[in-house]
């Protein structure tokens, strides 16, 4: 028994020091790593950081564990990535939200808090009509809208404020409309949204196109025109808004992974190359290819730099609608 | 059209892999609903990443096998504890619990157990051979038919339990009220959120449902703790499925009903099962012989709205398959997981993977008759819980719901709302007012809300179209008749009583 006791003690000694060793040699990651997720399980977010949180531990060695952080409309987990130790065991995706949050008046976190590590993703909006719609393109649509009263027409895809309302606003703006012009219909999401088309709800629709995918393989609904620089690779016959009306108009939503600001430059350097690693991979690439996400890799000051356009272009568009606070 | 793919079909889910695949996930599913706060959604989620090994059909299986078994499995600690796992589960809450008062508990979830697994190969068989059909009619329901949809969900607040009518609205309108808190849906102006981020969402449904069953039950156990009952004798467990044959034949008709009522509500992407759960309870309470047990224990009511449940589970697979529109959290899971294996939602994969889409639908039956042994285990296990006293079995229930309120959202903001809602519930529940209606509100307020304020821009703040639309209008008249029938029953009983009293007068 003493014997025992004694062994298991001396076990455990050396099983302490064997694991704090390492720890000292090699600064990062020291342990498990949490990834924070500002939206639901089972939302295109989720499943994209799960996705590279399950490739990441194959990458580093360490456990990379998967926490949703929602509510407040994203502030809630945008929030505890800003307040996480910076020392590279926590990071997390930060939306396009991080961008308008702060202009709605919910918080006064923005961008600023992160140190970015890169975009991986971004998916234009896309504008749709019921097929049986007599706007067979997108300069049809922005005649009859010329002519409309103001509100008369009625659209739908995202809450208030939310990425596809923005872009409708910001396609009337660009065509030189005023964005009251069409009446918006909140909608939780995407997909009520998209539906509420479908049923004759209402006559206009934007979302991005992988979330209109099955609908419009269904032959219910068609889009006129995605908002993007150029054509996307997975819908080469839907052309973008500026070949379509010569009105210059791009925005979508994205996701990128951040660390909290303050973290170690090195340690940041280690996580832009772990993280870029990962999105390079042929697991990663078919399963966004699959779920229709577009793939990109921006990392650090470039990610940036592009998070300081996006959230100069969500204040535009914001207070156009009104929205500003 | 299906039936040609059930041999091929059949061949992909008879193989000794997918047996381990869905007897595993089928125990996990069991542990995730068994245990308070750990929700289907979550459960589903976490499997996500595994899912993206495996081939097509073990993939979908696993999350609905899991999906299936959670959703049953939360009815047991909603019969022992009082803590309900999902918002459908709170319709017939109470009537679960009262039969466990009564020593009947095996019974209780003999029944609940059943007709899951009757509801949910109901569902199941509907989704076989009419989802693209189905689909379609789906798609004629926009914010003015869900408006009204949801108010006659909403009628279903004084159906529920024996309180008074005006106690049974008064617990609507404080449900209604704590719905109101959060975001505006149309302004995105924050109300009632004291500048707190945590309630910018709404009051958090997990911690209120918790914290409005499962904590009045734990503070009158330390209150009467004198009169704590006696415990409640267990039986035999294998013994619960005694006399049930009898219960079941009596009430084929509700069984038939509720299942109908569960799988075309599941159906709905903006309704889902919450909803069908409670239309049925108080569609079952209405053509019941004895309505006037329902609340208080009845089986009847727990047989319609586990089914119901159920069947509304395998509803909500048919606009997400064919068209790509999650009906719930469980479902958005599975559309991107069937985006990952190519089988790309729309009606096209009836066509192009059919012996795979067979082969999914096999095993949602499949899922579903495995509800009634693994179920069995379960309880008999579960309900050896009953043997502890109550007082000292406490303790540990709030430590469940404690853990349960705080793991919805890795917030402490959730323990709070569990416990100040919970100390409202008991008050209410010690002065005759029942709480169900009040999850009610919680649950339907934003659904309200949400599509009348669509409803108004759309109509531009005038009435017409809200009945201008068939089936809008269809519904519009059912609520009608719903209100005023009861209004004007009422009415004249009172006309011929106070006639009646002055005759008396008269005569004496």
């Amino acid at each position: 028994m003493e014997l025992t006791k004694r062994t298991l003690l001396a076990a455990t000694a050396a099983f302490a020091m064997a694991g704090a060793g390492p720890a000292v040699a090699q600064d990062w990651p020291s342990g498990p790593v949490t990834i924070i997720v500002p939206w639901s399980s089972g939302g295109g977010t989720d499943a994209t950081a799960r996705m590279i949180g399950t490739l990441l531990e194959d990458e580093i060695g360490v456990p990379v564990a998967v926490v949703n952080r929602t509510g407040g409309s994203g502030v809630i987990g945008h929030t505890a990535i800003a307040d996480a130790e910076p020392d590279g065991q926590t990071i997390g995706v930060a939306t396009l939200e991080i961008g308008s949050m702060h202009t709605l008046g919910l918080t006064d976190l923005t961008h600023e808090a992160y140190a970015p590590i890169g975009l991986y993703n971004s998916d234009p909006a896309a504008l749709f009509v019921r097929t049986d719609s007599d706007y067979d393109d997108a300069n049809a649509l922005l005649a009859a809208l010329e002519d409309a009263e103001d509100r008369a027409f009625k659209a739908s895809g995202s809450a208030q404020g939310g990425v596809n309302h923005l872009a409708m606003a910001g396609m009337l703006l660009a065509a030189g409309m005023p964005p009251d012009r069409v009446a918006w219909v909140p909608s939780e999401g995407a997909a009520p949204g998209l539906q509420d088309l479908a049923a004759g709800g209402v006559e206009i629709a934007t979302a991005s196109l992988p979330e209109a995918a099955a609908l419009i393989d269904a032959g219910l609904i068609r889009p006129l025109a995605v908002f993007a620089s150029e054509r996307l690779d997975s819908a080469p016959d839907v052309p973008t808004f500026v070949e379509a009306t010569g009105h210059d108009f791009a925005l979508g939503s994205w996701r990128g992974i951040v660390a909290p600001a303050g973290i170690p430059e090195d340690v940041q350097a280690q996580l832009i190359e772990a993280v870029g690693a990962v999105v390079q991979k042929p697991e990663y690439l078919s399963f966004m290819n699959d779920r229709g996400y577009a793939t990109q890799w921006t990392p650090g000051d470039a990610f940036e730099s592009f998070m300081e356009k996006s959230d100069a272009a969500l204040a535009e568009s914001l207070a156009a609608v009104g929205l500003a606070k | 059209m299906i039936i040609d793919h059930l041999g091929n079909a059949l061949e992909l889910v008879l193989t000794w892999k997918m047996a381990l695949v869905m007897l595993s996930c089928a125990l996990f599913g069991l542990f995730v609903g068994a245990v308070p706060g750990l929700s289907a959604t979550m459960a589903t989620a976490m499997l996500v990443p595994l899912t993206f090994f495996m081939d097509p059909v073990p993939a979908i299986s696993a999350i609905v096998t899991t999906a299936a078994m959670a959703i049953f499995a939360s009815d047991i600690p909603a019969a022992l504890v009082r803590i309900p796992g999902t918002a459908a589960s709170a319709a017939y809450v109470g009537d679960l619990t009262a039969l466990t008062a009564k020593g009947r508990v095996g019974r209780a979830l003999g029944i609940s157990v059943t007709a899951s697994a009757i509801g949910g190969v109901f569902g199941s068989l509907v989704l076989m051979f009419a989802a693209p059909q189905l689909a379609l009619v789906s798609l004629n329901f926009t914010s003015f038919e869900y408006f009204w949809l949801a108010l006659l969900g909403l009628s279903a607040a004084v159906m529920l339990g024996n309180a008074s009518v005006l106690k049974s609205l008064m617990a609507l309108a404080i449900g209604l009220m704590i719905a109101s808190v959060g975001m505006d849906t149309t302004s995105g102006t924050p109300r009632f959120t004291f500048g707190s981020a945590s309630l910018l969402d709404g009051v958090a449904f997990v911690p209120a449902l918790i914290g409005m069953f499962a904590v009045p039950e734990l503070i009158r156990t330390f209150v009467h703790r004198d009169e704590t009952p006696p415990v409640a004798p267990i039986g035999n467990p294998f013994r619960m499925f005694e006399g049930l044959g009898r219960v079941l034949m009596t009430s084929k008709l509700n069984l038939l009903r509720s299942s109908t009522i569960g799988t075309a509500i599941g159906i709905l992407p903006g309704a889902g099962s919450d909803i069908g759960s409670w239309i049925s309870y108080a569609v079952s309470k209405r053509f019941s012989r004895k309505p006037e047990t329902y609340g208080k224990g009845s089986e009847e009511a727990v047989l319609g709205a586990c089914a119901a449940n159920n069947s509304a589970l395998s509803g909500a697979y048919v606009p997400a398959m064919v068209f790509g529109i999650p009906g719930d959290s469980i479902t958005a899971i599975v559309i991107g997981v069937l985006y990952v294996k190519g089988l790309n939602p729309g009606p096209m994969v009836f066509l192009t993977n059919a012996d795979t889409v067979a082969a999914i639908f096999l095993v949602f039956l499949l899922a579903n008759l495995l509800i009634v042994p693994l179920g069995l285990l379960a309880i008999a296990l579960a309900s050896q819980v009953l043997r502890v006293p109550k007082i000292a079995l406490a303790p540990l229930i709030l430590g469940f719901c404690i853990v349960g309120s705080y793991s919805i959202d890795a917030a402490a903001s959730g323990i709070v709302i569990m416990i100040v809602l919970g100390v409202l519930a008991y008050l209410m529940e010690e002065n005759g007012f029942p709480v169900a209606p009040t999850i009610l509100g919680i649950v339907m307020g934003l659904l309200v809300e949400r599509n009348l304020v669509s409803n108004m821009i759309k109509a531009d703040g005038t009435f017409m179209p809200f009945v201008e639309r068939p089936i809008a209008a269809g519904l519009a008249l059912t609520c009608l008749v719903v209100w005023t029938v009861p209004a004007v029953g009422w009415l004249l009983q009172r006309r011929r009583r106070a006639a009646a009293r002055t005759a008396a007068k008269q005569e004496s």
